[in-house]
């Protein structure tokens, strides 16, 4: 077999494994024009769309980057992507800081129902976020859990609807972000935290390292790769929040809790701006691709 | 070595989030039972109102469908595509790599906007294919990532096996390669099924009739019509969430591992 052979002396030369084959394209083109036709083509016809004035009926104008400009210079629009920014705080910081400080805890206390408590904090994740906003609402309306949670520690003064309220509605909405992205990445961690092999804490511990040292010196350096991807996937799921927004607030009031998703939808479908919203959508897949890719250079370089 | 202090803190934290995490799913999940609500409604009543005032049969039936379809179409098109990234050399395969990879990223925002005014143009909207064909898209993006780095991991002695065997690249897929991918292949469609029966912007706006309507959005527009009787739409968002939590639960010690070796494998 003089074909097995010269692959494993391309194996050698640090090529990828495979045999030359044309057969692959065969095997790519179901995938492929699936792909192509509801992932590729749309998001060409995104950036199309978003160059023109259309109202979804008649016949569009040519805007230029009018559409783009405008989300600069749109007082809504800008508050709509500085919310984006405020959500990635609460969906993407607060959960990496919680979830370091669980996985830690589980990783090295060994502690009884580890098992039972990785299944319920991931447990969000698993419901449909449509189920997620109705629970969420009821523990925020004005009658909910949260102002009965108050009044019983006798901070009734605090209470209000929490939804409903200018100053509190975004963060609200946040803190339902935070719950449901914490699990995903306490079990990414976790995952990182069980492959460090424990020779390196014994050896900080003969150092005289307390646990705070150990946790900066040896934990978080062993689970950057860990991070990447939690903030990767929490980033992107702050940047495309939508079904919660509109079951949660619709956005409001006023427009508090508007989120570049969000106003996708309200503007193709509610106001008949289809050019901006097919702007603020191309936009928003930039911004996601761009946070990306800062993300995973910066956990690769710092790996190496 | 851990004090007694440390370790009751320890619990104490674990303690404390483990109660937030389960706080919200419990309030509608007491609430759908009857408990703690207005009395002499049980959850037998709650369920049965729910079902028939909310027509969760028929939004049930329509997501299993498109669920079915979706997942059994993007695991076999992503085994296929997997498998040619994974094992297979050809001219410019690392560019439509990277061109599936862009797909894992794209916001369904970005996407939805044209796709429904194209598919109204073909007069395809408010179809099963205007929900199914988006997903399945999203779906083939990833599950060929996840599929070539299961692939490529795989031993390449074995392949090199059959093929001096004479098997052919079909049978070399379907019957060297994929039995021991089963664990790879079971996190997947977990993973699909999960995020289709929890998709809600596609079908929101690409289905106007009540028979088309998935689980979740059937939802949304009942609590449009309820916000007032919180039992019945805690019965209905208990009806929502059970099939994936049953999934979950069942399968999670498996589903937990196989996401986490393939969300760090590369």
């Amino acid at each position: 077999m003089i074909r097995s052979r010269s692959s494993f002396a391309r194996a050698r030369a640090g090529h990828p494994p495979g045999e030359p084959r044309r057969v692959a394209y065969l095997y790519l083109l179901p995938a492929f024009v699936v792909y192509a036709a509801f992932l590729l083509y749309p998001i060409g016809r995104a950036v199309q769309l978003s160059l023109f004035h259309w109202d979804g009926l008649s016949l569009g104008t040519w805007a230029g980057l009018d559409n783009y400009a405008a989300i600069v210079a749109d007082e809504g629009l800008r508050d709509a992507f500085g919310h984006a920014l405020v959500l990635i705080g609460f969906f993407a910081v607060g959960p990496l800081v919680i979830g370091l400080l669980l996985a830690t805890i589980l990783n090295h206390a060994k502690v009884r129902g580890l098992g039972f408590f990785r299944t319920v904090v991931f447990l969000p994740q698993v419901v449909a976020m449509v189920v997620v906003a109705v629970a969420w609402r009821r523990v925020y309306s004005a009658d909910g859990t949260l102002n009965d949670l108050l009044g019983a520690v006798g901070l009734d003064w605090l209470a209000r609807g929490w939804l409903g309220d200018y100053t509190f509605a975004l963060p609200a909405v946040g803190v339902v972000g935070t719950w449901f992205e914490t699990g995903l990445v306490t079990v990414l961690l976790l995952a990182g935290m069980s492959k460090i092999p424990i020779e390196l804490y014994e050896a900080a511990r003969l150092d005289g390292a307390g646990p705070v040292r150990e946790f900066f010196a040896v934990t978080l350096p062993s689970v950057r790769g860990e991070i990447a991807v939690a903030l990767t996937l929490t980033v992107i799921a702050a940047l495309r929040t939508f079904d919660l927004v509109y079951i949660t607030t619709e956005g409001g009031p006023g427009n508090s809790t508007s989120v570049p998703s969000y106003e996708v939808y309200h503007r193709a479908f509610e106001l008949g701006q289809v050019g901006s919203a097919a702007a603020i959508g191309v936009t928003l897949t930039v911004v996601i691709f761009a946070i990306s890719f800062v993300i995973n250079r910066f956990a690769d370089r710092s790996i190496t | 070595m851990i004090s007694r202090g440390e370790r009751l803190a320890n619990y104490a934290i674990l303690t404390v989030f483990a109660a937030f995490a389960l706080f919200p799913i419990l309030t509608v999940l007491l609430a759908a039972l009857g408990l703690g609500e207005s009395p002499g409604s049980g959850p037998v009543a709650n369920f049965a109102s729910a079902w028939e005032i909310g027509q969760f049969g028929t939004y049930l039936r329509t997501s299993l469908g498109v669920s079915a379809f979706v997942v059994v179409v993007s695991v076999l098109l992503s085994i296929m595509s997997g498998y040619a990234f994974g094992t297979m050399r050809f001219r410019g395969q690392s560019a439509l790599f990277y061109l599936f990879l862009l797909g894992i990223m794209m916001p369904s925002e970005a996407i939805a906007v044209p796709l429904y005014f194209d598919l109204r143009t073909l007069g395809l909207t408010d179809t099963f294919w205007s929900v199914a064909l988006p997903q399945v898209a999203m779906s083939v993006a990833f599950g060929t990532f996840w599929m070539r780095a299961y692939f490529r991991a795989s031993s390449r002695a074995i392949v090199e096996a059959a093929r001096i065997d004479g098997a052919s690249v079909w049978r070399t897929l379907w019957q060297v390669l994929v039995p021991p991918a089963r664990p790879a292949i079971v996190t997947l469609t977990l993973l699909i099924f999960m995020w289709t029966w929890n998709e809600f912007l596609i079908p929101l706006i690409m289905v106007t009739s009540e028979s088309l309507r998935t689980a979740p959005l059937g939802l949304a527009f009942f609590q449009g019509q309820y916000t007032s009787d919180f039992t019945l739409l805690a019965a209905g968002s208990v009806i929502v969430a059970t099939p994936v939590v049953i999934f979950y639960l069942f399968l999670q010690r498996h589903f937990i591992r196989g996401l986490l070796q393939g969300a760090v494998r590369e």
